[in-house]
């Protein structure tokens, strides 16, 4: 199985592979830490924060280039599924890096902060997925032993028809979800460095595409690796830091129990201190004010600029106080230009009721004004883990992780080794979203507003989108109510919080930057590797030498990278829905085909392929009737809450699609004749790891 | 190709395994989650028990169940001839 260039990552028998990896690693993560204390110590010594930024940039994506390079190959095997002997141990590593996004290592522990156990569905979803990989996908996809998920279905299913449901649904959930990773890639190579946006986008990806170019999946493999033990290092330093400052203890996942009954307190005053009261009232009544006076358009409009007006007159006449006078000539200048300017305004202003509303209890189940909106918060918050399980464990990108193990053993393995690696980030999310919040409810609310801390200063400055506070009730101190977060700075501030010294905010940014560049890769590859092996190889040009399989590969890999960084430079917005939507299209499209197709021999060609359109349909259809985005791209103007079905969000609309999904394959396949014995025949080769005197060849074992 | 009656077994033992495996995660993720409000009122060293489950206890489920199907598996592939031979 050799024919790959590069001498690390080859040759020699499997066990002598695996211990020489074990010490590359080893010797790496050394070398990683060694590089962070020195740069400490250089900063100690006055090296400049914006220097920081680009030695933390380079250096990372040098090293990304570098096993890039070393890793470069033509061979088709080595190409596309990293030549099969990837041990169970990295390969577990490498799909944590796959499959932890910039919205997993930046987001998630803020979505936490902002949303408390709601967002937990995605703790669960993006984790508990893995079980259904583990028992229902991963060993059989691995004996079947092909390069991609069309393949299987295309094999199994017969004919090209599922096969090419197949290539359309892998491209059209990871387009989505690649445009949302060069995105944040973007991001954060301008937050560390300071280049304008769309240069950072399209430095990151030559660090992504001088990775999957060279190497395709060997590449990509061996790199992952690497960017999740940096990704993993930058999440747990300042975490386990601010544990030790609050608790004592540096294992904050132990032991946050006892930070979150202090919220818990916390929250009980807040809601009922009188000062809070009064900063919600202010944004209760700027909120009424402004949805009368939208009310009242047009000649609300035409009142408000006559009585602005007057007010200047009437100061002028009465001689008042020259500064009033200034005051209330800007309150004229400032009044919206026009009535649509006005409407726009006044709208943003009503928009301040949400920040009237009492801050939510972390730890409370499903909140709701009464027992029916309790229900329908309970229902979307299982909806929602359902649909990112089942999407989890239909993502092409993760899925075609597997075919890359030595042998099915190893891939079982393999998947307890991806989920172990990810559940380490996971579960230390919660802990750091609580330590945070205990953080900004007990020593920023209180503060007097002349004596706020560093990192409130430095960050308010930067993006007032990821903190702002502004004294509403003019009494100097700081309330809750007073202060809007966005969730993104609950990561990105932690080491300033935790005093450390600015190297750990360029190592967690270096660690976002792995997580977005990884999961990137990986979704690269899924897509051209679905136009490139599915659709010309098998479909075009069966008898195309593998050279110029490879070769046409390489060309799409950088046709769509280029695509998707172009709609990244857009700043599309609904980027987030797009991700979420990604999972629920992936389970109603992949899910019920592939699972029927490995334990039901009689689901057949016509069954899948209406399954999978008719799930991937309706999913999609209740998306466009009930997204304002896509009801606007759709044009769709019935009232939203005529189509939405039981309550359910368009997040969730998994839920529908992939029991539908199930129904339909199910059904029709019993309504048409049985596969033939051949099928059967493969079906049972899945099955088996090891079947005596079965005719079928499995790759690589 | 023919399945021998042994071979039958195996599937119908790797079905029962991933039957009872499949409940517990059902039971981790959606039953505590139905009932999240109700078992949240018990303090679980700290926590409220169902904030617990889903920020870290479910987690650990899931962690186990993997490892012991994984582990389980590769017993069963021995005992029923279906191992793949030694690797390179």
């Amino acid at each position: 199985m050799s024919g790959g260039t590069g001498g690390m990552f080859s040759g020699g028998s499997q066990k002598a592979f695996t211990s020489n990896l074990k010490k590359i690693y080893t010797w790496y993560t050394g070398g990683f830490l060694v590089f962070v204390v020195a740069l400490t110590i250089l900063e100690q010594m006055g090296l400049p924060r914006n220097w920081i930024g680009y030695v933390f940039l380079l250096a990372t994506v040098g090293l990304y280039a570098g096993i890039g390079i070393m890793s470069r190959t033509s061979d088709a095997a080595e190409y596309y599924v990293a030549g099969r002997r990837v041990p169970a141990l990295f390969n577990g590593m490498a799909t944590g890096a796959d499959w932890m996004s910039a919205a997993s290592f930046i987001g998630m522990a803020g979505t936490l902060y902002l949303t408390g156990f709601g967002g937990l569905a995605f703790i669960i979803g993006w984790t508990g997925g893995y079980c259904l990989v583990a028992l229902l996908l991963a060993p059989y996809l691995r004996k079947f032993g092909q390069f991609t998920i069309p393949d299987f279905l295309g094999a199994r299913y017969g004919g090209n028809i599922p096969r090419t449901i197949g290539i359309i649904a892998a491209i059209l959930c990871s387009f989505t979800y690649v445009v949302a990773q060069i995105y944040g890639v973007g991001l954060i190579t301008t937050r560390l460095t300071g280049v304008p946006f769309e240069i950072g986008i399209f430095l990151g990806l030559g660090g992504i595409l001088v990775c999957s170019f060279l190497g395709g999946m060997r590449a990509v493999t061996w790199t992952q690796v690497a960017q999740y033990i940096i990704l993993i290092v930058a999440y747990m330093i300042p975490v386990v830091w601010l544990s030790v400052k609050y608790t004592g203890v540096p294992v904050p996942q132990a032991i946050y129990g006892s930070v979150l009954q202090k919220v818990t307190e916390r929250e009980e005053v807040l809601l009922k201190d009188p000062k809070e009261l009064e900063v919600r009232g202010i944004y209760k009544a700027r909120a009424d004010e402004a949805s009368a006076k939208l009310k009242g358009l047009p000649g609300s409009f035409d009142a408000g600029k006559q009585q602005l007006a007057a007010n200047v007159d009437k100061l002028k006449a009465d001689n008042a106080p020259a500064d009033q006078i200034a005051a209330a000539e800007k309150a004229v200048s400032a009044y919206p230009k026009d009535a649509a300017a006005a409407k726009a305004q006044w709208t943003k202003d009503a928009g301040a009721a949400a920040r009237a509303a009492p801050p939510l209890r972390h730890a409370q189940a499903f909140p709701g004004k009464d027992e029916a909106a309790q229900d329908v918060s309970r229902r979307n918050f299982l909806a929602l883990v359902f649909c990112l399980m089942v999407g989890t464990a239909a993502l092409p990108h993760i899925l075609m992780r597997y075919y890359t193990t030595p042998s099915v053993k190893e891939a079982r393995q393999s998947v307890f080794w991806s989920l172990f690696f990810i559940f380490l980030l996971y579960f230390t999310a919660p802990a750091l979203a609580v330590l945070a919040k205990y953080d900004v409810y007990s020593f920023l609310v209180g503060t007097d507003f002349s004596k706020l801390p560093q990192w409130v200063a430095s960050w308010t400055k930067v993006d007032p989108s990821l903190l702002s506070i502004v004294d509403v009730n003019k009494d100097g101190i700081v309330q809750l109510a007073e202060i809007a977060i966005g969730g993104d700075i609950v990561v990105l501030a932690t080491p300033e919080i935790a005093g450390l010294p600015y190297v750990i905010s360029g190592l967690v940014a270096a660690g976002g930057l792995a997580a977005a560049l990884s999961t990137a890769d990986g979704l690269l590859l899924t897509i051209a590797n679905a136009l490139s092996h599915d659709f010309y190889y098998k479909m075009l040009d069966p008898n195309a030498s593998t050279a110029r399989r490879v070769t046409i590969s390489k060309i799409l890999l950088l046709v769509v990278a280029l695509a998707a960084a172009s709609v990244a430079a857009q700043k599309p917005a609904d980027i987030l829905f797009l991700v979420s939507a990604a999972f629920s299209l992936a389970a109603a499209g992949f899910f019920p085909a592939l699972v029927l197709g490995i334990f039901w021999k009689r689901a057949n060609k016509w069954g899948a392929t209406l399954g999978m359109m008719a799930g991937l349909g309706v999913t999609f259809y209740y998306m466009a009737v009930t997204q304002p985005w896509l009801r606007s791209v759709f044009g769709v103007t019935s009232p939203i809450a005529d189509n939405i079905w039981w309550g359910i969000q368009p997040i969730s609309a998994g839920l529908w699609g992939v029991p539908l999904g199930f129904i339909v394959i199910i059904v029709v396949s019993l309504l048409t004749p049985a596969p033939d014995k051949e099928t059967q025949d493969l079906v049972e080769h899945v099955r088996y790891p090891n079947l005596v005197g079965d005719t079928m060849k499995t790759l690589g074992t | 190709m023919q399945l021998s009656e042994k071979h039958r077994e195996y599937w119908s033992k790797n079905l029962s395994i991933t039957g009872i495996l499949l409940l517990v995660w059902f039971v981790a993720t959606f039953v505590v989650g139905y009932f999240a409000r109700e078992i949240n009122g018990v303090n679980f060293f700290g926590w409220p028990l169902a904030f617990y489950m889903c920020a870290q206890g479910s987690l650990i489920i899931y962690v186990v169940i993997i490892w012991f199907y994984a582990r389980y598996m590769n017993t069963l592939d021995e005992k029923y001839g279906v191992a793949e031979g030694e690797e390179q």
